[in-house]
């Protein structure tokens, strides 16, 4: 059988992304065009910038994966390209320039959920087995989701406030440490140790819901007060400890989730997978569950184009097809997503 | 040469094929809606119409600003992709002058604006032959009209948005000031496309919008830097 080419793009938040993938599973060329430093003056991503810097990376990008893969738009078989969630005008770009290729060459078009995306970035590392729990971890988003097959994805439980990433972010600038906070935490918890019992929010029982900004709120509290009373914590210390919070909730619901569900394999998706407390608390967590713990290698958590285009083959071979009036779509769903596009 | 143009900068959609110097089909319109959906299937449409296909392009045009940031942004990234992907040049052109130059006619100078709020517009100022007289800018639309009465010659206004600074400019400049008819006040999308044959393209990727204006975080940014 001929191999079969997805050609990806990402640009929902600050990173332009083209990536291209064979059969499924085997990443051909990943390019990741990050604008981070462009953004660190102003303490976070500012959308307007971001869409400006996407306009001017997009093609550079694009060919930059078709060098790096060796291959021309002839071979590529289909597009695929993140829909939403997002920045809208971030998002604009790479749906406009997924279009562009799709009209200009004559491809099949396949739009793309951003968490299917991170979820499936696992799949380009180890086939799925179902049913299997994903813990999804970014700035944005904090969810379990259950997936009985390709395509099906059931949120059991969310963040009712702040998502994992952005109470990194909120607690960083608290410690005044550089953006983006969450790897500067967790380098900064290596050192430290847990000397201070930050609240863990486990809500009603058996929910898998999460909530952080009691916590945050508590760490900027205690921070705010010691500096009244001109005491010292080492903000190692307060660092290991904040993490300690968010790490327990994280890993102790997931393993409760994975039990009720009796789920094959778990998979830690998004940015915050990258996060080595987090790694270290959930592998110690499933050594002694029949249960197969995947958490993508570094340049797979953050965002990038190779999970698009391992979702948005998924999502071709079952014969999804999007239309030249394919928009941004910033508050996708993404079970609704699952029911639409697979 | 085959061209195909896309102008998605203000409000007005516009789309033309240009088949060796012949105008095979343009396609306007002028409601508020979402570009970002509706131009691909415009584009689908009237290449359809023109039986061209996209292979058959050996260039591509585009309005490159200012206008909307969005609306900038989806038409370059429609252009520059497509040419890139067909291995043919792009070619921006300033949505101003595509304004201007339904005033091709006229002889005196053509003003061509965009209204950019809070008593802004997006302007320059050309003659009939689409030279420029004063370099686009964004600026304070009193300010403005107080240099063309100095120039003390007939101006032709032509924008999508004069209902909202008609009153104004007949305050500042009287009888100096010319309205068209509604037709003239929408570009043709055709003209860039012939503009376009007449440049010499730039490399693709250097092809980035006009915006005429820095984003308002780093305006900010920079002033405090300055301040420091
Ligand atoms: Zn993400």
């Amino acid at each position: 059988m001929k191999d079969q080419y997805i050609l990806a793009i990402e640009t929902s938040c600050d990173e332009t992304a083209v990536a291209i993938v064979k059969n499924e599973r085997e990443l051909v060329s990943n390019v990741v065009a990050s604008q981070i430093e462009s953004h660190k003056r102003f303490g976070g991503v500012v959308p307007e910038i971001a869409s400006r810097h996407h306009i001017e990376q997009i093609t550079i990008t694009l060919e930059e994966a078709l060098t790096e893969a060796e291959l021309t738009m002839d071979d590529i078989e289909a597009i695929a390209v993140t829909e939403g969630p997002g920045l809208v005008g971030a998002l604009l770009v790479g749906v406009n320039a997924a279009k562009a290729l799709a009209f200009a060459k004559q491809k099949p078009l396949v739009g793309v959920h951003h968490i299917a995306g991170h979820i499936y970035a696992n799949r380009l590392e180890k086939e799925f087995e179902f049913p299997l729990l994903s813990l999804v971890v970014s700035g944005g988003h904090t969810e379990l989701i259950l997936m009985d097959e390709h395509g099906s994805f059931e949120v059991i439980g969310e963040t009712r406030d702040d998502a994992a990433g952005e109470a990194y972010d909120k607690v960083a600038r608290t410690l005044t440490l550089p953006y983006p906070g969450g790897p500067h935490i967790d380098k900064l918890a290596q050192e430290g140790e847990v000397t201070i019992d930050f609240p863990r929010a486990w809500l009603e029982d058996g929910s898998y819901d999460f909530s952080f900004s009691g916590l945050k709120s508590a760490v900027i509290n205690k921070l705010h007060n010691a500096k009244q009373k001109n005491e010292d914590i080492p903000p190692q210390d307060v660092a290991a400890s904040f993490q300690a919070s968010v790490v327990d909730v994280l890993s102790t619901k997931t393993v409760q989730a994975a039990k009720e569900h009796g789920v094959k394999q778990v998979i830690v998706a998004g940015g915050v997978a990258a996060n080595k407390g987090l790694r270290q608390a959930l592998q110690a967590k499933f050594t002694d569950m029949d249960c197969e713990l995947l958490i993508p290698p570094l340049h797979l958590c953050t965002d990038n184009a190779a999970m698009i285009a391992a979702a948005g083959a998924v999502a071709y071979q079952q014969g999804h097809r999007a239309g030249y009036d394919l928009n941004a779509n910033p508050g996708l769903d993404l079970e609704m997503y699952g029911r639409r596009g697979f | 040469m085959n061209v195909l143009a896309i102008d998605t900068s203000n409000d007005v959609l516009g789309l033309a094929v240009v088949k060796d110097g012949v105008v095979s089909g343009e396609l306007m319109t002028n409601v508020k809606k979402n570009h970002s959906v509706r131009l691909m299937p415009a584009i689908d449409q009237l290449m359809h119409d023109t039986q061209t296909k996209p292979e058959e392009l050996d260039r591509v045009a585009v309005a490159h600003g200012p206008g909307s940031y969005t609306g900038v942004r989806i038409g370059l990234t429609t252009a520059k992709t497509m040419a890139w992907s067909l291995g043919i040049p792009v070619v921006g052109i300033s949505s101003l002058e595509a304004a201007a130059s339904q005033g091709k006619l006229f002889s005196g100078v053509i003003c061509p604006f965009f209204d950019a709020r809070r008593g802004l517009v997006y302007t320059g100022l050309y003659d009939n032959k689409m030279n420029v007289l004063k370099e686009e800018a964004n600026v304070l639309m009193t300010n403005w009209l107080g240099s063309l009465k100095d120039m003390d010659e007939p101006v032709l206004f032509l924008s999508q948005d004069l209902k909202l600074h008609e009153e104004v400019i007949t305050e500042y400049l009287g009888d100096q000031a010319v309205f068209p008819d509604a037709a003239y006040h929408y570009p043709r999308p055709s003209y860039l496309a012939l503009a376009a044959i007449e440049i010499k393209p730039a490399p693709l990727h250097e092809l980035v919008p006009n915006y005429l204006r820095l984003p308002e975080a780093e305006a900010k940014w920079l002033a405090q830097q300055e301040k420091q």
